[in-house]
C-alpha cells in the first residue's frame, strides 16, 4: 500500500438516514471489527479527513450541508456512500422531498450495498477508496463509481404473487 | 569542537522527531490493546505525516501558518536547548514562548471551537507553569546551578531529592501530552471532543508542522523525565519508559476532567506537592 492509502481519515455526515448505517459505523470502530487496524481514524472535522462517509438519501434540507461537507475537505478526497438509500434512495425513493442518490450531488467513489451494509463491507469500502487516494493524487478522476445491483432478496415471479 | 556541536544538534534534529514518533505509535498501539483491540501499525503516526504533508494546503489566513512555524522552531530549540545541558529556566521560558505561538494560531481564526480551545490552553499553562518552575528551582537547590549540564555530574540521582516534585511533575506530562483527564484543548484520542479544538482550523501540511511538532514535544518529555536519574543513562531510561507507560494507563482509566477542575486539582495537589518537597529540601539545610 502507499501512504495516502496507510492513514484514511474518514468524516461522517448522516444525510437522512434511518440511523441503521450509522450504527453500523459506530460498529465498525468496536473491538470486534477495529478500524484503526488499517489507519482508519473517525475524526470530527472535514478539514482533517481523506473519506467521506455518507449515508441516507438525501433530501432537499440537507443538500446544502453535504456540499458543504464535502468542499471543506482538502484534496484528495474520496466519498464512500454507505447503504441502498444512498444508490437509489432505499424505501424512501418515492418521497417527495428525496433526491435518490448521493451522485446527484457530489462524485461517488464507492457504493457500499446493504440495508444495512455488515461492518465487514463497509470495512472493505474504506479500504477500497483508501487505494483510490493515490490514484487521485496520480490524475485519476474523482467519482463515477458503479451502482451495486445486487438483489438481496431476489425477485417474486409474478404468477406465485 | 565546533564541529561536535554541529553534529549533535544534527542528531537531535533526526533522532527527536523519530524518537517522539516510535513512542507515540507505541503508545496507540498499547491503547488499541487495553481496549482489546489489535491497533495500528507501530509507524502510523510517520504514515499520518507523510499523508498530511502530501494533501492540498487550504489556509485561513497567513499568520496562522506563521504561528504553526514559531511553535514548531520553539519546541526544536527546547529540545536541542536541553540536550546541548543548558539553562533549564531558559528551557521553561521557550516552552512557554512555543505554547503560546500555538494559542495565538488559534486564536487568529474565527472559528469557536479553536477559541475555545486555544483558553483551554491558556488555563493548562496557568495550572502547570508554576510546577515546572518549582521544579527548576529544586533541582537549582540540590545541585546548585540552573545548568541541565551540571545535573549529570553531581552523582546523585535528583528522584531521591526531589520525590514529590517528581510525581507532580508527572501530573504537568498528562497535561502536556494531552493524555486523558486533562486532553481538554485538543485530544489524540478523542477526535470529536470540541472538534479538535486548538487545531480544528489547520488542515492538510499545516496539521502536519504541528503533528511533527508533537513529535518532538514527546522526545522533550521523555528526556525531561530522565533528568530525574542522570548518573546512570540505563536506569534513566527505564524510569522514563516506566512514566510514559503509566501515562498510557492513566489515559485509558479516565474521564476527561473539566478545565475548573483541572485548575483546582493542579494548583492544590500539584502545587502542594512541589511545594512540600522545597519546604522538606531547606529543612534538610538546616535553613
Amino acid at each position: 500500500m502507499t501512504k495516502l492509502a496507510k492513514s484514511p481519515w474518514v468524516v461522517h455526515y448522516n444525510c437522512n438516514s434511518c440511523n441503521g448505517c450509522d450504527i453500523e459505523i459506530v460498529a465498525c470502530l468496536t473491538p470486534m471489527y477495529d478500524l484503526e487496524r488499517f489507519g482508519i481514524l473517525h475524526v470530527g472535522n472535514p478539514k482533517h479527513a481523506d473519506v467521506l462517509l455518507v449515508t441516507g438519501s438525501v433530501n432537499h434540507r440537507n443538500v446544502r450541508v453535504l456540499r458543504n461537507v464535502y468542499d471543506q475537505m482538502p484534496d484528495p478526497k474520496v466519498v464512500v456512500a454507505l447503504g441502498v438509500c444512498t444508490s437509489s434512495g432505499g424505501i424512501f425513493a418515492d418521497c417527495y422531498n428525496v433526491y435518490g442518490g448521493v451522485d446527484k450531488v457530489i462524485p461517488v467513489d464507492v457504493f457500499v450495498p446493504g440495508c444495512p451494509p455488515r461492518p465487514e463491507a463497509m470495512i472493505d469500502g474504506i479500504v477500497k477508496a483508501a487505494a483510490k487516494l493515490e490514484a487521485l493524487r496520480g490524475g485519476a478522476k474523482q467519482g463515477g463509481a458503479e451502482k451495486p445491483k445486487v438483489f438481496m432478496v431476489p425477485p417474486v415471479p409474478k404468477e406465485q404473487a | 569542537m565546533m564541529w561536535e556541536v554541529w553534529f549533535k544538534i544534527l542528531m537531535v534534529l533526526i533522532l527527536a522527531p523519530i524518537g517522539g514518533a516510535v513512542l507515540m505509535g507505541i503508545d496507540r498501539i498499547l491503547t488499541a490493546r487495553m481496549q482489546r483491540r489489535v491497533g495500528p501499525p507501530l509507524l502510523q503516526p510517520i504514515y499520518d505525516v507523510f499523508k498530511l504533508l502530501g494533501k492540498e494546503p487550504i489556509l485561513l489566513n497567513r499568520i496562522q501558518v506563521i504561528y504553526a512555524f514559531l511553535h514548531l522552531a520553539f519546541i526544536v530549540l527546547s529540545v536541542i536547548f536541553l540536550v546541548m545541558g543548558q539553562d533549564l529556566l531558559m528551557l521553561l521560558f521557550i516552552i512557554a514562548f512555543a505554547n503560546i505561538a500555538l494559542i495565538l494560531g488559534g486564536m487568529s481564526v474565527r472559528s469557536p471551537y479553536s477559541r475555545i480551545g486555544s483558553q483551554r490552553e491558556i488555563l493548562q499553562m496557568v495550572a502547570y507553569e508554576p510546577i515546572l518552575v518549582l521544579m527548576v528551582v529544586g533541582i537549582y537547590l540540590v545541585t546548585g546551578s540552573f545548568l541541565a549540564s551540571d545535573i549529570a555530574s553531581s552523582g546523585r540521582p535528583l528522584l531521591f531529592s526531589l520525590p514529590l516534585i517528581f510525581v507532580a511533575f508527572l501530573l504537568v506530562l498528562t497535561v502536556k501530552l494531552q493524555k486523558s483527564p486533562f486532553d481538554l484543548a485538543t485530544s489524540h484520542h478523542a477526535h470529536q471532543e470540541i472538534v479538535k479544538g486548538i487545531t480544528i482550523e489547520y488542515s492538510g501540511p499545516y496539521l502536519a508542522i504541528l503533528e511533527i511538532a508533537h513529535f518532538y514535544k514527546v522526545a522533550l518529555l521523555f528526556i525531561m523525565l530522565m533528568l530525574f536519574w542522570l548518573p546512570n543513562i540505563y536506569i534513566a531510561l527505564a524510569l522514563a519508559a516506566g512514566c510514559y507507560f503509566l501515562e498510557i494507563v492513566i489515559d485509558n482509566a479516565f474521564a476527561r476532567l473539566t478545565p475548573i477542575w483541572m485548575l483546582q486539582y493542579m494548583w492544590t495537589v500539584g502545587l502542594g506537592m512541589a511545594f512540600t518537597n522545597i519546604i522538606w529540601l531547606y529543612m534538610g539545610r538546616g535553613l
